[in-house]
């Protein structure tokens, strides 16, 4: 079976996790890791690895001779506005980890195969990809009308990215659960804990369902998309069966609670870093079956 | 050095806002203009308006707001002619969005939260703000969790990011006296009174009563050199409640500390305005005294009642639990895990939520 060449932009601790896990593909052929820094550590490991690496940046990668098909942005998401059409125009597909969103979303269980042929595409925030699955779990039985998330996450995994602009966190996050997660109004919540030991990702998903809802259906539905999920993040489980609630005496939604925790693979970012991981292991996803995929004709 | 020159320290009462959580965020339009008045007539300084959570707090993990919080801030800041209407936003449950609504509405002040060790998600919120000329305020809440020098580097973040006062907010109503005024001292010290450009940045306290103890830490903080104190009228607030308005304000008068509230009428307030707009005193009882004990985020209390009923198990389980896991606020969606893991485990308790 051919491999297709694949390279990875940003040499962080994004960078760095999702190197490992492509190193295991037997689709992709990870051949350069690009960052900014001489001194990074990415870029040290991903020597040692055999994989050619570089800290001149974004033109370095585009002078190869021979240029990668799929390029996984590990950058920001200023960084990636700037890329993008320079990938484009080199004809080579994005996979963008950061908050950019000049591709459409992608979430695996809820979407995969939609945009397969897209020259770039986003994975939206770790909030995302953890909890989205469970509101289009809910979604596709019932309409929701209404889906909150709440994302806890370990003050170590949050980098200064997310830090810097944790209003891009909630925004992407929100808009995304109404757009893949199929809620007609979205909310995105995150939370900070410094606790030591690190606290593993925990997310809470509450969708507003109606009051007469069909409880088994939608539990079943829950467990099929938390096997979809665990297929790519075995760290993602239920701490709970989901919880339903009627609507309170004065008004307003019964709703279904549902509570998980994402333990990571701990590749190179420590376990409790579920948030991270799921990021880099959808990506990872995401860019193999963009390379078993047919490309979409090249438009600017 | 006094707050200004009329005033030793400025106090901000937040029945409107940390008493939103006792009121399970139920307030009305009546309400907040009955309370706005009486304590603007009284001369509170400052009256902070918003959903317990802040900005955007109306959710399923929180509890809806009955009325929108932005009809309600529209509403104080016509009712008040002296008082400086204030609001609370969390970066990660609210947005800059809310920002700029409070600067078109008239809202003065904009008071920002974060937990102590994560004052960094707040420097764009803050940068906008004072862009927009807001007065600003930062919360380090949960400041018990952590030793002075933490919050003491905390607090220079917030400064230099355009914080005008830096609060040192016990939560959990868990501190005891000397932690206070320790606190308080050392991010006194940090911020050198001044932040970047030579600006002065004062430091705040906001205490709780769960351990009965919110005047007592009061008066600790401002002779450590605070200037901006939180209470709430009646203690009108989560857990226990807060440090009483009007209480504070008697006990400054004879301590010869100017807050240019009347007592008599800060008094008439809390027994003729605020307290009807209650569902119920704000009490030290059990869990309210655990959440001090054990070092809970305040506002989990309601939170922890309502599981507990609906999952037949302790209240003071869960509380215990949450303090264990080193819960922050925000996280009130983990009670819910808490209360069904207990539940899970004896079967007592299963068998009532299964009878319920």
């Amino acid at each position: 079976m051919t491999t297709t060449p694949a390279a990875i932009v940003g040499s962080g601790n994004i960078g760095t996790d999702l190197m490992f896990k492509l190193l295991r593909s037997g689709v992709l052929d990870l051949r350069y890791v690009v960052g900014v820094d001489p001194a990074s550590e990415g870029l040290a490991l991903a020597r040692a690895n055999g994989v050619e690496a570089s800290a001149e940046g974004v033109d370095w990668l585009l002078a190869r001779p021979d240029l990668p098909e799929v390029v996984f942005e590990a950058t920001s998401a200023a960084i990636h506005a700037a890329n993008a059409p320079r990938y484009l125009a080199a004809g080579i597909r994005a996979v963008d980890l950061t908050p950019a969103a000049v591709g459409p979303y992608v979430i695996p269980p809820v979407n995969l195969h939609e945009h397969l042929g897209a020259m770039n595409v986003n994975m939206v925030t770790c909030g995302g990809q953890a909890t989205i699955p469970m509101v289009h779990a809910v979604s596709r039985v019932v309409p929701v009308p209404y889906a909150e998330i709440v994302a806890t996450v370990a003050s170590r995994s949050a980098g200064p990215g997310t830090r810097h602009n944790i209003d891009e966190f909630t925004r992407t996050t929100a808009s995304a659960v109404e757009v893949l997660g199929g809620a007609e109004r979205g909310k995105a919540i995150i939370v900070l804990n410094p606790a030591e030991p690190p606290l593993i990702m925990r997310d809470t998903i509450f969708c507003a369902v109606p009051d007469d809802a069909d409880e088994r259906a939608i539990e079943t539905s829950v467990d099929e998309v938390v096997a979809e999920v665990r297929s790519y993040v075995p760290g993602y489980r239920l701490t709970q069966r989901p919880q339903f609630d009627p609507a309170p005496p004065g008004g307003g939604y019964a709703r279904v609670a549902i509570f998980v925790e994402v333990e990571g693979a701990g590749d190179y970012l420590p376990p409790y870093s579920g948030n991270l991981d799921i990021m880099t292991a959808a990506a990872a996803k995401v860019g193999e079956a963009m390379a078993a995929a047919p490309r979409a004709e090249v438009t600017a | 050095m006094p707050h200004s020159d009329d005033l030793d320290i400025r106090i901000t009462d937040s029945s409107l806002r940390d008493g939103s959580h006792a009121k399970g965020h139920q307030f009305d339009e009546t309400m907040v203009r009955s309370v706005v008045r009486a304590l603007d007539g009284a001369g509170v300084p400052v009256i902070e308006v918003t959903h317990g959570d802040g900005l955007g707090g109306s959710s399923f993990n929180y509890g809806f707001s009955a009325v929108d919080e932005r009809v309600l801030l529209k509403a104080a800041v016509d009712e008040a002619r002296r008082a400086k209407i204030a609001a609370l936003m969390l970066p990660g449950v609210g947005t800059m969005d809310d920002v700029r609504f409070l600067a078109d509405t008239g809202v003065a002040v904009i008071r920002i939260a974060t937990h102590c060790t994560e004052a960094d998600i707040a420097i764009q919120h803050f940068g906008l703000a004072r862009d927009l000329r807001l007065e600003t305020v930062g919360f380090l809440m949960m400041a018990h969790s952590q030793p002075p020098e933490v919050l003491a580097d905390q607090a220079v973040i917030m400064a230099e990011a355009g914080c005008q006062c830096v609060y040192v907010v016990d939560s959990a109503g868990a501190m005891v006296l000397e932690e206070v005024s320790d606190r308080v001292a050392a991010v006194l010290a940090a911020l050198g009174g001044r932040g970047p450009g030579g600006e002065r940045v004062e430091v705040g306290f906001h205490g709780h009563e769960n351990l009965a103890l919110g005047i007592a830490n009061t008066v600790f903080a401002i002779r450590a050199g605070a200037t901006q104190i939180d209470g709430c009228t009646r203690r009108f607030g989560a857990g226990a409640g807060n440090t009483p308005t009007e209480a504070l304000a008697a006990v400054c008068e004879k301590l010869g500390i100017r807050t240019g509230i009347d007592v008599l009428a800060a008094i008439d307030a809390a027994e003729d305005v605020v307290r009807p707009v209650m569902d119920g005193e704000c009490k030290l009882d059990r869990l309210a005294l655990i959440m001090g004990y054990a070092g809970v985020y305040s506002s989990f209390l309601r939170h922890a009642y309502r599981a507990a009923e609906r999952y037949g198990v302790s209240g003071a389980d869960i509380l215990l639990e949450c303090g264990r896991r080193k819960l922050v606020g925000g996280q009130e969606d983990q009670i819910i895990d808490i209360a069904v893991g207990l539940a899970a485990r004896s079967p007592g308790a299963g068998a009532v939520a299964a009878a319920r």
